[in-house]
């Protein structure tokens, strides 16, 4: 295309260098449709990504989020070399991704969360072997690396199962331990938790940040669950409409939206009148004839302690849930503040 | 000691990453002995069933396209051989479309492996060695009951000629499943060259109009699989467009085809990724 790299040469491949530096990344989609009553098929581009820039240093843990079709997954093709951009440049640990997508597979390594690179019908163990002759890797270091991800992730139950006959949550640490295993620079999780129990989330969330701290490797995580970036981020970058909405700190983009969690209670016996609040929340409704009471507050003022303990004074409680701010909350409010 | 310590720090070159791969796939249809006998029965009961229907044909007119019944079993034998070899190494080429579709595709990508090796060891169909196993019975038998008194050059030949046969069906798989990258429900299609290639190799070609003969010879080179080589190897004369000599223009014709393969294979990638054709 309009950008002629010379990968061989250029400074920023090692050690050096942005881990991703994406510039104006646009990507475009041709998509044929037949109108109604028309007779031919009209072509229509759509823009999936456009004039996305980002750069994120080696070692950063970086949660890329936005509503579905906002560009996540394409922004990720983009980086791994599996789509070119229409325009715009991508580097990522200093190569062009397409025109070096085998030289960088060796460097990065790839969670889909919602597809399998495991060999179906074989042990779990036997994906791990022919994963190492991929990536050349010798029988020590294969031998060194499979038992750290195998204590890690807990894996020794059901390395010789057959991977058909995993349970989603043995199957998603599989999937892990195999993006992992050549000790990846830059690990690139496409919803990584989708569909797992919190027990195999938080395992899974454990050992990712274990293994970060210890190799200093970049995480790029897109995600739909907040608590996954809570939890393995550092900074968020929300994407909407292709375009970066907001990029900063996790803790202040809950500030600077005034975070919106709800405290959802139900009462033991029905109450009319709201419940005194503490400053900083406020009574967001009463349902039920008086047994539930929906609480919002800030996280930032408030801790959930704090506020049940002043509550449990008045009434007495229940049950209760806690409802985090959607990320199509977050991304809808920070579209609305834009304008 | 220093031996095992050695074997530990072996680099992994490339043939015994392929061989890693290759390996994968034989022990996991091991696992599964009695469907792999069943499959492997089935393969080769399928290339004596198709036989059969030449052999009905020929028990009623006796010389089917210039050619003896064994002379037809040696051009039978040799294609099947060849296609069988082919399918084994890249039937599963054609399965691109559904690759695509499924996003699987995405996850070969991602890998530090070229694309046509991980698909050519993706499903390794052992059982394709039932064809293989019939198609290598026939075309010895065949040519010994045909009375083959080979000198040295036609002993080359019939060597050559099955792998130079594989070469080409080979491509042609591999063209097949590049071709889907354009025309995603071309399967069909696709098939039309690979599986219609392998219906002219095993029939003599004499029986083919010229238009249709020449097709299958200068587009897409089936007849050179077999008929040819058979007519060199037996000493008969050769229809037009085919003389006896072209019996040893498989090995240039696979060599053509493969790099005309490797062109389209590529700009079949590039055209996933949106590189530009």
């Amino acid at each position: 295309m309009n950008q002629s790299p010379t990968p061989t040469r250029d400074p920023a491949v090692g050690e050096r260098g942005p881990a991703v530096a994406l510039t104006a990344l646009r990507r475009d989609y041709t998509v044929h449709a037949k109108a109604d009553g028309a007779r031919r098929r009209t072509a229509r581009v759509i823009r999936a990504v456009d004039d996305l820039t980002l750069h994120i240093e080696r070692g950063e843990a970086v949660g890329f989020v936005g509503a579905n079709g906002a560009g996540k997954s394409t922004t990720i093709k983009m980086m791994t070399g599996i789509l070119q951009p229409t325009s715009g440049d991508v580097r990522v640990l200093g190569r062009s991704p397409v025109a070096e997508r085998r030289q960088l597979a060796r460097e990065i390594g790839v969670v889909f969360g919602q597809r399998s690179q495991l060999w179906w019908d074989l042990p779990l163990r036997d994906s791990f072997a022919i994963l190492g002759a991929m990536h050349r890797l010798t029988e020590r270091e294969r031998r060194a690396r499979l038992d750290r991800l195998v204590a890690g992730l807990d894996l020794s139950g059901f390395l010789d199962r057959p991977v058909r006959q995993l349970s989603l949550g043995q199957r998603m640490r599989g999937e892990v331990a195999a993006a992992l295993l050549h000790s990846p620079q830059l690990v690139i999780l496409d919803e990584p938790t989708i569909g797992l129990d919190m027990v195999s989330k938080e395992g899974l969330r454990r050992f990712l940040t274990e293994d970060r701290a210890e190799r200093g490797t970049t995480l790029f995580l897109t995600t739909h669950d907040m608590s996954d970036v809570e939890r393995l981020a550092e900074r968020i970058v929300i994407v909407d409409g292709g375009a970066v909405a907001y990029d900063g700190a996790l803790a202040d983009l809950r500030e600077s939206l005034g975070a919106p969690r709800e405290l959802i209670l139900d009462l033991a016996s029905p109450r009319e009148e709201p419940l005194r609040v503490p400053p900083g929340a406020q009574c967001a409704g009463i349902e039920a004839g008086g047994i539930r009471h929906r609480i919002r507050f800030s996280g930032a003022d408030l801790t959930v302690p704090v506020l049940l303990a002043s509550l449990s004074e008045q009434a007495e409680i229940a049950d209760l849930s806690l409802a985090e701010p959607a990320i199509e909350d977050l991304v809808r409010r920070i579209s609305a503040q834009e304008r | 000691m220093a031996d095992r310590a050695s074997r530990l720090d072996r680099p992994v070159g490339p043939l015994r990453m392929a061989a890693a791969l290759y390996g994968s796939r034989i022990r996991s249809q091991a696992s599964f002995r009695a469907s792999f006998a069943a499959d492997l029965a089935g393969q080769a009961l399928l290339v004596i069933v198709e036989f059969i229907e030449l052999w009905v044909i020929l028990s009623q007119v006796g010389v089917f396209g210039g050619m003896t019944l064994t002379q037809v079993a040696v051009v039978y034998g040799l294609a099947s051989l060849a296609f069988g070899l082919a399918d084994l190494a890249f039937g599963e080429v054609e399965q691109v479309s559904s690759l695509v579709r499924s996003g699987r595709l995405e996850t070969l990508l991602i890998r530090p492996v070229p694309l046509l090796l991980q698909l050519s060891s993706l499903d390794l169909s052992l059982r394709r060695i039932g064809r293989i196993a019939v198609g290598l019975a026939m075309y010895v038998g065949a040519l010994l009951a045909a009375g083959f008194s080979p000198g040295a050059a036609d002993l080359v030949l019939a060597i050559l000629a099955p792998l130079a046969g594989a070469a080409i069906f080979s491509a042609l798989f591999v063209a097949a499943g590049a071709l889907q990258f354009w025309l995603i429900d071309g399967r069909e299609f696709a098939n039309a060259f690979t599986y219609g290639g392998n219906y002219v190799a095993t029939t003599p070609g004499a029986v083919f109009g010229a238009p249709m003969r020449a097709f299958f010879t200068f587009v897409i080179p089936a007849t050179l699989v077999a008929y040819t080589p058979a007519l060199v190897l037996l000493d008969l004369p050769g229809p037009a467009l085919l003389p006896q000599w072209t019996g040893w223009l498989g090995l240039p014709a696979a060599i053509l085809l493969w790099t005309a393969t490797a062109l389209l294979w590529r700009a079949g990638v590039r055209r996933y990724t949106g590189a530009g054709g």
